[in-house]
């Protein structure tokens, strides 16, 4: 009798109007649209500011090669260049070995070895890019310059195609050393994600597969692959983005001239780079400091078009 | 990045000293920042000034001054007449500088090797390449110069000192000035970029046949390997304090209006080619005229009893004419002093 009068009590206050329910709705609703807000305006921003730069130079800002802030001649190409290629070279390198790392914690490592090797791999995503930067020109730098970069440079002399990507003075700084940089930058991020999807595989699936005899091997290709593909892509776009926005790090090593070669070892700059040294000399209302906000633009539309492949590459997943 | 460094150290240090003083704001320069930045620290004490500089760099110290957000602007680079008029500033240099440059050559020390301002063009331009070209050996007569490639060094960062190199080379070479010409940065023909006086000097440091400038303070700190330059008067010069000043006292300041001289390649046996002042904005509408009156107040004090912290920081103080002729152009903004 008691119990019955407690709980009717208890239902009646449920039943009686909360404020806290759609004050919490309207707070949450906020959220959501000030993310929107943000978003859009800071590309409204970047586009408005550079519209004088689009209008004076046209489609031809996206191609040309010009970096000239004496006659005012302004292009995007080398930056756009130099992003792409630094982006792609170090997702090259970085995706086989964060799958190696992922691949040995979750299913070789003894178990004594997994935790100090996963909590090494979260650290290096934790260090601050400006400590990368300064270690890659003050140790990375000097070791490209005096050895690695001259023995390529030997080695592939008279091999057709290799001996242009690997050519030119030994400077140490260029495309390939800020590739190298953002490629231990994003192997943790990369490594991390895998290991967290590949422990999601369900064990019982991979107990199956071992009792049908398959080997380690097997059952990463057949079952935890094919798994957790979609995540794992989705952590590789993750890296992707960021090799992309990179700024200080790959200001140290990247050599920063406006020219584009063959050489992989040759000085570029990235859309990141250029705009971080050049924004602090450029004066309010220039036709430069309208190039640098075209050119953040840029970045924008580029990191939004691999956020769009990185989608359509998941969006078989979402149907099942 | 010492220097930004510096320059926080001595503006943290400074704010504890004088909390009621009238205080003053200034952006611009990262050349000048740390002799502000000493100036700031003694003129707080001395006349209760006290400086809160920003080294944000001399083209956003511009932008700022336009806006009028900051007490005065600071540029290593001298605003054209045409600009000062439209945003009504009046301008004034306070320090001079000079720029050095700097090699790596293994066996040859400091100041050995000599150039000329039209050999320092043709190498930034990469028509000569080799350490050993006939050009350079011929004013180096006695020197054995090794066959390394020359591998130039620039400021990959918007920079004065990068205007004040770019500056001379642009007077030394009629090709520079057409293909390349002089700005605070430039579309460089070749060569590798750093960032900030220490990447340059740590870049030319890495590579064999390195060849890049560097401020002459900074030169001189770390003990960098500089070469001797050609002056206007045919003669070769270290880069010293003397060879600075003497190029300062030469140079016909009454010539140029509001101070917008350019210091490079002065006459005189003694002079070192490539330097520059460095310069302040202040506005001649100010909206507070006590403020414009205390930066007044303050680079006053500087000139006067300045002279020997400029000279500790390797800073050329302005010969005292010059120093009368500021203080006589002040007269134009309002506000005593």
């Amino acid at each position: 009798m008691q119990q019955a009068a407690a709980l009717n009590a208890s239902s009646g206050s449920r039943s009686k109007f909360r404020p806290g329910d759609p004050i919490f709705a309207a707070l949450s609703r906020a959220s959501g649209i000030f993310v929107l807000l943000l978003l859009g305006s800071l590309i409204l921003s970047l586009f408005v500011g550079g519209i004088p730069a689009f209008r004076h130079f046209g489609l031809g800002f996206l191609f040309s090669t010009t970096w000239d802030p004496v006659k005012e001649i302004f292009g995007a190409g080398v930056s756009i260049y130099g992003t792409v290629m630094t982006a792609v070279l170090s997702m090259i390198l970085a995706v086989p070995l964060a799958f190696g790392i992922a691949f040995y914690l979750t299913e070789l490592a003894p178990a004594w070895l997994k935790r100090p090797v996963g909590i090494a791999v979260e650290l290096l995503a934790a260090v601050p890019s400006i400590i990368y930067g300064m270690w890659g020109f003050f140790v990375i730098v000097p070791l490209m310059s005096q050895y690695v970069e001259p023995t390529l440079i030997d080695l592939f002399d008279g091999v057709p195609v290799l001996e242009d990507l690997f050519a030119g003075p030994p400077f140490g700084t260029g495309i390939f050393t800020a590739a190298l940089i953002l490629t231990v930058m994003v192997v943790p991020f990369i490594a991390a994600t895998m290991r967290d999807v590949f422990e999601t595989v369900p064990p019982v699936f991979k107990e199956s597969a071992y009792g049908l005899g398959c080997t380690t091997w097997e059952v990463m290709r057949s079952i935890v692959a094919p798994y957790t593909r979609t995540s794992v892509i989705g952590g590789i776009m993750l890296g992707f983005g960021r090799a992309l926005g990179e700024t200080m790090a790959v200001t140290f090593v990247i050599g920063n001239s406006a020219h584009i070669s063959a050489s992989l070892f040759s000085s570029g700059n990235t859309i990141a780079s250029i705009v971080a040294l050049e924004f602090p000399e450029s004066p309010a209302g220039s036709l430069k400091l309208s190039s640098l906000l075209a050119l953040g633009f840029i970045l924008f539309v580029i990191s939004f078009i691999v956020l769009a492949i990185s989608r359509t590459l998941l969006r078989p997943k979402l149907k099942v | 990045m010492k220097f930004a460094l510096a320059a926080v150290a001595i503006g943290l240090a400074g704010f504890t000293v004088a909390a009621q003083a009238q205080s003053i704001t200034g952006a611009g320069s990262t050349f000048a920042a740390p002799i502000y930045g000493k100036w700031g620290e003694a003129a707080a004490t001395a006349v209760g000034i006290q400086l809160n500089y920003q080294a944000v760099g001399s083209g956003a110290g511009i932008n700022q001054i336009n806006n009028r957000t900051v007490d005065f602007g600071a540029s290593d680079m001298p605003v054209k007449a045409e600009a000062l008029a439209e945003h009504k500033l009046m301008q004034f240099p306070t320090v001079i500088g000079g720029v050095d440059v700097i090699i790596n050559l293994p066996g040859i020390k400091a100041n050995e090797l000599k150039l000329t301002g039209p050999l320092l063009a043709d190498i930034y331009l990469g028509k000569i390449t080799k350490w050993n070209d006939k050009a350079i050996a011929e004013v180096n007569p006695g020197l054995k110069l090794p066959s390394t490639a020359i591998a130039t060094v620039h400021r990959a960062d918007g920079s004065g000192t990068t205007f004040v190199f770019t500056d001379y080379l642009s007077m030394q070479s009629a090709e520079w000035k057409e293909k390349v010409g002089a700005s605070t940065s430039v579309s460089w023909p070749n060569g590798a970029g750093a960032k900030g006086s220490d990447g340059v000097a740590a870049t030319v440091r890495q590579i064999p046949g390195g060849i890049g400038y560097n401020e002459s303070a900074y030169a001189e700190q770390n003990h960098l390997t500089t070469t001797m330059m050609r002056n206007a008067d045919g003669k070769f010069v270290a880069p010293t304090m003397e060879a600075f000043a003497a190029s300062a006292a030469n140079a016909d300041w009454s010539k140029v209006q509001n101070f917008a001289i350019d210091l490079n390649d002065q006459k005189g046996a003694e002079s070192w080619p490539i330097e520059s002042a460095t310069f302040v904005l202040l506005p001649t509408d100010p909206k507070d005229e006590k403020q414009s009156a205390a930066v007044k107040k303050f680079f006053d004090w500087g000139f006067t009893h300045g002279n020997d912290i400029a000279a500790k920081l390797l800073y050329i103080p302005l010969p005292a004419k010059v120093q009368d002729a500021v203080r006589t152009a002040w007269k134009a903004v309002p506000g005593g002093m």
